[in-house]
């Protein structure tokens, strides 16, 4: 040690002591450059999570406020009720939805992408990716413009002959703003998996007489799992705590448990209730995204 | 896919449609967004003749003129802090082994994957209950507005820009920082001549993103900004709740074009990259 401080550029002798004071050091540096981020996250995520958990089990009292007293499971109880089951079956069924419709739309074109040339294969990825990097809001704002009154849409379906549909603040609306939004976290991963599979495997099963619908029910799905697993993931998590493109495309009778969640605190002013639902939310996710990550998946 | 099998016959063309279908249904509505941002028509999505008008309206709009300024000073104050801390828990987590990494990193995932709805409910009842403590402490009387927005959005971006380092620190071999230690640059040196070069353009892809993420914002904006006090998507939510107008389609397309330009500078980022 004493070395060092006399003159920087001696080449010490690697004594087990001196490893030890140096590896020690490396891990005070480590921490010291941790520390910011892990106060930061402390003073800012994780009290602020204690607080929603600690706000689940509170009471509403009469004038909308929250009483910090008399702890009780009742906003979770809640949960059962018709109408909360309602709107959590609801948005169940509309991420489930979303999810499918998206796998089934960028399978294919995963694949599509990864039989094209380098070149032409990147100009493509751009093409996916600006829509990614778009304003969410924007993208589903455009949609309330097209399906609206009198509107592109409209227009289409006159055109065809099939008379006009309001789809505007349905159910299908909300699907189709939220396929439009996250269509590519579901491209970007499956098309990670399928491009790093081997492509002398396919034709090894086409060569041993398996046809089309056999080589991918047996080669191509399998080894692309990960990225199945992964898009469906990304796609079905956000898809659940949705709560922009119910409000702008959705109606009164598509609250989904984003937008339930936010009208807790914001009009009906029952906030343990809110925090309830929220933690639950919270922890749904949070055993899918473990399940990715057991499942080996890190493709993002 | 190296020597992909190049689809035959009915699955080529119907691969190529729905490829064709999915540039269709991404580009569409945007260009028809732009389109209609021009039209005179009251009705949002009707042809009525070529008009600027409605970005002459956003320009006279002084509420719109104050979210839009509120929401470039949030995001550059946002994209410095994220990026510095991100950076810094990129490299401590990849260069260094130290006390309770482990759940730093797994900390460092969280705001990631939380719901955003859940994030905005746990700001909003933190920043209630925290104002509430600084009140009675020191009568300090605190408004929600840009402070809160910016700590908010920074408690998510830390993670975002980290998770982006990580990946380029990742791919990186640390031979090159060796050598310079061992030709006795200081661990400073060695970082400001080595690594930082390095790893910029990660950096870079951080910041874009950070800048991007805040810009975007409209949940856990809407819960932790004070009244009076707003970003613009989260004043373009509200006029779009309150009923559509020519003008919301004039003030979504400035976003939109503002967005493409972040992305077009990441991609030029990346090709610099690659080519020095």
């Amino acid at each position: 040690m004493r070395k060092r401080e006399s003159s920087e550029h001696v080449v010490e002798v690697a004594t087990p002591e001196f490893e030890k004071t140096a590896q020690k050091k490396e891990a005070r540096r480590g921490l010291l450059m941790a520390l910011p981020s892990y106060l930061y996250l402390i003073l800012f995520f994780v009290i602020p999570l204690a607080i929603v958990l600690i706000y689940s089990f509170a009471t509403r009292n009469r004038f909308g406020g929250t009483d910090l007293s008399g702890w009780n499971v009742e906003s979770y109880e809640r949960i059962a009720e018709p109408i909360v089951r309602t709107i959590l079956f609801r948005s169940l069924w509309l991420a489930i939805l979303t999810t499918v419709i998206c796998l089934v739309i960028a399978y294919p074109f995963a694949y599509y992408l990864s039989t094209r040339k380098p070149a032409i294969r990147n100009v493509m990825l751009v093409f996916v990716m600006i829509p990614f990097w778009t304003n969410f809001l924007v993208r589903n704002y455009a949609w309330r413009v097209i399906l609206g009154n009198d509107g592109p849409f409209t227009k289409v379906t006159e055109f065809f002959g099939l008379g006009t549909h309001e789809l505007l603040f349905s159910q299908k609306a909300v699907v189709l703003g939220l396929v439009y939004g996250y269509l590519p976290f579901m491209i970007l991963p499956l098309y990670a998996a399928i491009e790093r599979i081997d492509g002398q495997l396919l034709e090894a099963s086409r060569d041993l007489y398996g046809n089309g619908w056999q080589s991918f029910k047996n080669v191509l799905l399998p080894l692309s799992m990960p990225g199945v697993i992964a898009g469906s993931i990304l796609v079905f998590v956000p898809s659940l705590g949705a709560y922009v493109t119910p409000e702008v495309l959705g109606g009164a009778k598509t609250t989904l448990l984003g937008s339930y969640i936010v009208t807790q605190f914001l009009t009906a002013r029952n906030w343990p209730f809110g925090a309830a639902l929220s933690f639950v939310l919270m922890a749904v996710m949070l055993l899918m995204t473990i399940i990715y990550f057991r499942k080996g998946g890190r493709t993002l | 896919m190296s020597n992909a099998v190049e689809p035959r016959g009915l699955s080529k063309v119907g691969l190529q449609i729905n490829g064709w279908l999915v540039y269709l249904f991404f580009y569409a509505p945007i260009v028809l967004l732009v389109i209609f941002s021009f039209s005179e028509s009251r009705n949002v999505g009707k042809w009525g003749g070529f008009t600027l008008s409605w970005y002459e309206q956003f320009i006279d709009s002084s509420n719109a003129r104050n979210a839009l300024e509120n929401s470039i000073k949030i995001a550059i104050v946002v994209t410095i802090i994220s990026v510095i801390l991100g950076t810094m828990s990129a490299l401590a987590l990849e260069r260094f082994t130290f006390k309770g990494k482990r759940v730093f990193d797994a900390l460092l995932y969280l705001p990631i994957i939380i719901p955003d709805v859940t994030m905005a409910v746990m700001l909003l009842l933190f920043f209630g209950e925290f104002f509430e403590i600084l009140d009675n402490l020191f009568g300090l009387q605190l408004r929600k507005g840009f402070w809160s927005i910016s700590i908010s959005h920074i408690a998510f971006n830390i993670s975002f820009v980290s998770v982006v380092v990580r990946a380029r620190l990742a791919g990186m071999s640390t031979d090159l920082e060796e050598a310079a230690v061992d030709l006795y640059a200081s661990r400073w040196k060695a970082f400001r001549h080595v690594t930082f070069p390095q790893i910029l353009p990660g950096i870079a892809g951080g910041a874009l993103l950070a800048m991007t993420l805040s810009l975007d914002d409209v949940v856990i904006t809407q819960f932790v900004a004070g009244p009076g006090w707003t970003t613009l998507p989260v004043y373009v939510f509200g006029l779009i709740r309150k009923g559509v107008t020519p003008l919301i389609n004039s003030i979504s397309v400035i976003m939109l074009v503002s967005s493409m330009l972040l992305v077009g500078l990441s991609l030029l980022a990346e090709r610099t990259r690659r080519g020095g």
